[in-house]
Parts: C-alpha cells; sequence; structure tokens
C-alpha cells in the first residue's frame, strides 16, 4: 500500500482499522453457538456424515476467529493469501497420504483388516 | 504523521521502513508466516490421526469413549472466550484504554491457566486408569469410559457388550502428542501474555505503538484455532 493509499484511507491518523466491540461480540456469541451445535449433533445418527458435519462447523468456527478476531477481513489481502495457501498444502499432504492408505489398508496385514469399512 | 520530521522523530519506525504504517504491515506479514509454519506443523499430526483413523476406526470409535466430553466442550468455550477478550485487548491497545488493556490480558491469561488445569485433571485421570501411550497403555480393571457401553455398543452397531479392538494405544498415542503439542503452544502463548501484560503495565502500549499486543493476539488466535480443530476430532468422534 503506498503512502498516498495510506492517507486517503487514513481519515483519523489511525495505523489501523480498529474493530468495533459489538462485531467482536457478535462473533464470539456465535462461536459458542456453534460449539454447542457442534456438540449437540453427536447426538443426530448422519453416519459418515457426522464427520464431515463436524468438521465443517469447525472450518466455519475457523473462518470467523481468522476473519474477525485476527482482522483478516480488514487486513491486505496477502496476509490471507499466506494462509489458505498454508492450509492447501496441508490439504494435499493429508489427501495424498489417504489415498493410499485406504486403497491398501484392508490386504496390508494379514488377519488385520479394518473392523468397520472406513 | 508522514513530514520527514516526524519520521526522523518517531521511536517506533525503524529506518528501513517509509512510514509507520507500512512498518506494522510487514511486522504482521511475518506473523503470518510464522503462523503459517505453525498451521504446518500440527498437519503433520492432524495427518497421522487422518491415517490411523482410516486405517482402524475401530480404535477410534472404541477409545474416544474414556475422553470426558464435558471437559473438552468447557475447554473450548474457555479459549474461544479468551480469543474474544484477547482481540478486545488489541482494540483497547489501539484506542489507548490502558486499564481494559491490562484487564482483559489478564483474563486472556487466567483463561489459559483454566484451560491448562482442566487439561491437567484430564491427563491425572488418564495416568490414574492407565490409558497411556504405546507399551504404557495398561488399562485398569476400573477404568471407566465416559460413556456408557450401551451408547458405545450401538455406535459399533454389535447388540452385546463391545469388542475390544487390537492397538488402542495408538489412540492414546495421538490423543497424548497432539493435545501435548498444543498444550505447549498454550504455555508458549501464556508466556508471551505475561510479558505483554508487563509492559501493558509499564505503560508501553497505546494508539501510536500496539504492534506487541496485535502479533502476540494473532499466536493466540492460532492456538485456538488449533483446538477448534483437535475439540471434534478427538472427543466427538460418532
Amino acid at each position: 500500500m503506498t503512502s498516498a493509499d495510506a492517507a486517503s484511507s487514513d481519515h483519523s491518523g489511525a495505523l489501523a482499522h480498529v474493530v468495533p466491540w459489538r462485531l467482536l461480540a457478535g462473533v464470539w456469541a456465535t462461536l459458542v453457538f456453534l460449539t454447542v451445535v457442534t456438540v449437540a449433533i453427536t447426538w443426530v445418527d448422519l453416519g459418515r456424515l457426522n464427520l464431515v458435519a463436524a468438521l465443517l462447523i469447525a472450518t466455519i468456527k475457523a473462518s470467523l476467529v481468522l476473519l474477525y478476531f485476527m482482522h483478516l477481513r480488514w487486513d491486505r489481502p496477502f496476509n490471507a493469501v499466506i494462509f489458505v495457501a498454508t492450509l492447501c498444502f496441508a490439504a494435499l499432504f493429508i489427501t495424498l497420504a489417504l489415498l493410499d492408505t485406504t486403497t491398501y489398508q484392508p490386504d496390508l496385514i494379514p488377519g488385520y483388516a479394518p473392523a468397520i469399512k472406513p | 504523521m508522514g513530514t520527514p520530521a516526524e519520521h526522523l522523530h518517531d521511536p517506533h519506525l525503524q529506518h528501513h521502513f517509509s512510514d509507520r504504517r507500512q512498518q506494522l504491515e510487514a511486522f504482521k506479514l511475518g506473523m503470518w508466516i510464522f503462523l503459517g509454519t505453525e498451521v504446518l506443523l500440527f498437519s503433520g499430526l492432524f495427518c497421522a490421526y487422518a491415517v490411523y483413523r482410516a486405517s482402524h476406526p475401530e480404535v477410534f470409535i472404541y477409545a474416544h469413549r474414556f475422553l470426558d466430553k464435558t471437559m473438552g466442550g468447557v475447554n473450548t468455550l474457555v479459549l474461544i472466550f479468551s480469543s474474544f477478550t484477547m482481540a478486545w485487548a488489541v482494540r483497547a491497545a489501539q484506542i489507548g484504554a490502558q486499564r481494559a488493556l491490562r484487564r482483559l490480558l489478564g483474563i486472556t491469561l487466567a483463561c489459559g491457566f483454566v484451560f491448562l488445569g482442566i487439561k491437567g485433571v484430564e491427563y491425572q485421570h488418564k495416568w490414574k486408569e492407565g490409558l497411556l501411550w504405546g507399551t504404557r497403555y495398561v488399562p485398569q480393571e476400573h477404568a471407566a469410559p465416559a460413556q456408557t457401553d450401551h451408547e458405545a455398543a450401538a455406535e459399533l452397531g454389535a447388540p452385546a457388550a463391545p469388542v475390544v479392538p487390537r492397538n488402542v494405544h495408538l489412540f492414546f498415542g495421538i490423543y497424548f502428542v497432539m493435545t501435548g503439542l498444543h498444550g505447549l503452544h498454550v504455555i508458549a502463548g501464556m508466556a508471551v501474555l505475561a510479558w505483554l501484560l508487563l509492559r501493558a503495565r509499564r505503560g508501553d502500549f497505546g494508539a501510536s505503538y500496539f504492534t506487541p499486543v496485535d502479533l502476540g493476539g494473532l499466536y493466540w488466535h492460532l492456538v485456538d484455532l488449533i483446538w477448534i480443530y483437535l475439540f471434534p476430532l478427538l472427543y466427538l468422534i460418532h
């Protein structure tokens, strides 16, 4: 960001955007609610979707923390690019490992196939 | 806040930056890169979790019952609340609210103690009941899972008492390493918070300089982020 940009968006001389308190409180309340949902949903049997649902809710919570508590919503986009790229590499890592695992696991160790189909 | 004279006299502006705003953005960028490396660190453990759970889900379904959902849930709420007070503390520093800043940093630090305390209680239970890692996994007869056998049997789809799968120690190995490494990060975060609190009491922070609070806050939020994923993956397996 050039000094000219800084000057034009900088009305109060503040170094950075200050998050309104109500927004912080609202995000916190939403996070608490989503935590309750995460626990409550374990009493509903969705089969394999339970894991998907748990991870989905966790990702929504994580997004709220990243965007509002960690200020990514108002930061330079490159900070978010760094974080998302990190997640992409981690996803690549875990996906490739899992592809290998689920293909061979039933036959890998004689007599020790998974008791439940993964 | 842009004239050369101000630059020369601003004690917080390092000379290789053109102005304070650019400096703050550069510091934040460096912090985000560090947070990226922390995520990659934990991703190795999450990969181990994923591979073991995909290979032998029966181990996870059986063993997770020994974890106390309530304690895990309370810990989640404690960390989420501490993230709220941390973000609020950054705001307080930015607007120069000194007393609020000190109080909020103190509350965030206290939440860290509560989290570790609950974790300590959980670990102690595991120790007493022999539910440890690797060859130290020696389940005591009186080890009572947090869930009843009936619920567990329903999960496994078996009508009778649940069959104890082989290699249950794998779950506890993963549990202790993941929550242990996370706990070490909480301790490190608490050390940072204590230092920030010390500096805040000295009056170091205000509207013109709040960078350490901002960056320390980012680290604390990351600790919360990791727990947000650890909780459902370890405690809430269906």
